[in-house]
């Protein structure tokens, strides 16, 4: 079974914005947008749900903050715990300073490369990846809105996004 | 406008006359002779008798023992009491230094409070400025409720130089370098002298008070200027003097944390005391803004001001805490790392004699902060603005505390009537003066430049 979309093309990102407003009144389901650039208030205004990978980068922080200190708890405290200049490594908590840069370093390490890792795999983006853009111009100065056709009459929505200002309407079958 | 509620006067006069109260009680029970200091040794002897009797039972002075364990409460002291104990009339001596720790408490009480609402008036100024300096579009809403905290610049500042001055008529024995008998007898104050005498200390003092003031009074009166003309110059004056400030800030706020904090332990120098001082006032001030702001918005005052404003506020709140925990461990971490015996009796007796207020307040000013005020949307919420803000508060209160109270009175610290009659009357002294300039001027700079941005300022 082929479905059918419509792409249609606006040149304006304030156009973008009242015809995404629009289209979500009138109850078409709009599929996907390209934009060559983030529109402010774009993900608001199509209702996507606030993106959850500052929770994730907090949680791999707390990862990388305990690989820190139980791997220097090891290392220094239990396994070998060498007298090196002096430092108190009778506990962890007594040498606990001079750790604190690494801790802070490995959180830092953690949260940030773990959250652009996740980042990378929620988008599906990776090196070789085929380009899914539609329009080559979306890249450059064109805005894409593709809609579900469903069950509306092809000729009633695409005369509705004409009126949304859209400059091109195409309709595809995926 | 805005008007001043009598509840709000009332409760600010309470605050300031129970405060009066319990200061002057404090003043007049605070120990004037060598005797009277004995007998609080020997009821405190008395307290802590048995068990502290039983743990150091070779000790035969157990009078100098257990006055020295009261607080510290390690072996290390029994001992030295024990070393000292040859010595002819230690316990005299003992006393006699007990004696100035404990009239020093009240005065050293009243100068931690004073210090720490002028403060946050001094870094509600540089807050101010930075604004202006920086052509912020979103603060000027809050322009006039930062002017309004600075207004206990003046009255704030002066009464920190009465209490240097007073400190140096010696009346008080704040500042051990001003005592010039313990300056004979040591050549390390000996060399500090040129810079550490009591005419060059007022005299700077003096300078950085006057300057701060001369700044404020121009911001203000450029301020309240401008609603009423149809020009910028007023504005862009303001944007100069801001940026003139800044310098003159940076500079003297450093210079004044070693004369007014630092040069209580004459001894002990750091190089990154005055940013650690700075970052202390910056958010206590920042904090400040924030709850005067809620306050008031919650009142009905600020009807412009909207959650992005606060949520702003609460990521200044956010950032200086860490930045201000950066700073401390940078001062804390590199001289327990060095351990250099002439820097690191400053961390040692803080964390031998005041180790709940010294990592407390660690506590207080970054673990908490942290993580409240991490979630983007809690930055919205107000009451866990407000919470947060009263926990920084504190926090900072006890990081005043634990740089003037070793200093002053060593071990024989408490959190008592003194501490807290004086948190209450500069407290209500604060509020009174600081609601009290909110009433002189609309809650709204009208045609600043960017007043309209600000007003529809939205994250």
């Amino acid at each position: 079974m082929s479905s059918k979309v419509i792409h249609a093309i606006y040149t304006d990102d304030d156009l973008l914005m009242q015809a995404v407003k629009q289209t979500k009144e009138a109850h078409y389901r709009i599929e996907e947008i390209y934009t060559p650039f983030p529109v402010h208030g774009l993900d608001k205004a199509m209702g996507l749900a606030p993106t959850r990978i500052a929770i994730t980068s907090f949680l791999y922080g707390l990862v990388g903050l305990s690989v820190a200190i139980s791997m220097m708890n090891f290392i220094m405290i239990e396994d070998w715990p060498q007298n090196i200049g002096g430092k108190p490594s009778f506990s962890f908590l007594e040498n606990l300073p001079a750790f604190v840069p690494i801790m802070f370093e490995l959180t830092v390490f953690f949260a940030a490369h773990l959250m652009v890792i996740t980042f990378y795999l929620r988008s599906k983006i990776w090196p070789f990846k085929k380009a899914e853009n539609p329009d080559p111009r979306t890249t450059d100065d064109h805005f894409l809105m593709e809609v579900d056709v469903a069950n509306h009459k092809i000729e009633d929505l695409s005369q509705f996004l004409s009126n949304t200002g859209a400059v091109e309407i195409k309709l595809i079958n995926k | 406008m805005y008007t001043l509620s009598s509840k709000l006067k009332l409760t600010a006069i309470i605050f300031m006359v129970v405060g009066a109260i319990g200061l002057i009680f404090s003043f007049v029970t605070a120990p004037s002779s060598i005797q009277e200091v004995k007998d609080i040794i020997a009821s405190q002897e008395a307290h802590h008798g048995g068990g502290h009797g039983e743990s150091h039972a070779e000790n035969t002075h157990q009078v100098t023992a257990d006055a020295h364990d009261n607080k510290a409460g390690g072996n290390e002291h029994g001992m030295t009491a024990d070393a000292h104990n040859a010595e002819e009339g230690h316990d005299d001596a003992h006393a006699e230094h007990m004696l100035h720790q404990l009239q020093n408490k009240p005065w050293a009480a009243v100068y931690v409070a004073a210090f720490f609402f002028f403060m946050i008036a001094l870094g509600a100024l540089a807050f101010y400025a930075v604004q202006y300096a920086a052509q912020a579009g979103w603060s000027p809403v809050l322009f006039r409720v930062m002017e309004a905290v600075t207004a206990y610049l003046l009255p704030g500042s002066l009464i920190v130089f009465a209490l240097l001055l007073l400190s140096g008529l010696h009346i008080n024995h704040l500042f051990v370098w001003m005592d010039p008998e313990v300056v004979a007898e040591d050549e390390l104050l000996q060399g500090k002298s040129s810079y550490l005498n009591v005419p060059f200390f007022l005299i700077r003092a003096a300078l950085y008070i006057i300057g701060w003031n001369v700044f404020r009074y121009l911001l203000r009166r450029n301020s309240l200027r401008h609603d009423e003309v149809d020009h910028n110059r007023f504005f862009r004056q303001s944007f100069k003097l801001s940026a003139g400030f800044l310098v003159f800030f940076i500079v003297t706020e450093s210079m004044m944390s070693w004369d007014w904090i630092m040069s209580l332990d004459p001894h002990w120098f750091s190089t990154l005391f005055g940013w650690y001082v700075f970052a202390s006032l910056f958010v206590s001030a920042i904090t400040v803004i924030a709850l005067i702001t809620i306050f008031l918005k919650a009142r009905g005052y600020l009807d412009f001001v909207n959650d992005s404003h606060i949520h702003d506020l609460a990521k200044f709140m956010f950032g200086i805490s860490i930045f201000w925990t950066y700073l401390w461990f940078s001062q804390f971490m590199l001289i327990w790392y060095s351990n250099i015996p002439e820097e690191v009796t400053y961390f040692i007796t803080r964390i031998e004699d005041y180790k709940l207020p010294f990592f407390g307040m660690l506590a207080l000013n970054f673990i908490f902060p942290v993580l409240v005020l991490m979630n983007s949307d809690y930055k919205r919420v107000n009451w866990f603005v407000v919470m947060s803000g009263i926990i920084i508060l504190i926090g900072h209160y006890l990081d005043i505390y634990n740089m003037v109270m070793p200093a002053t009175v060593g071990e024989s610290w408490f959190i008592g009537i003194a501490e807290i009659a004086a948190l209450l009357f500069f407290g209500g002294l604060f509020i009174f003066i600081v609601f009290n300039a909110l009433t002189k001027a609309p809650l709204l700079a009208k045609r600043n430049p960017y007043i309209k941005e600000s007003k529809h300022f939205h994250y």
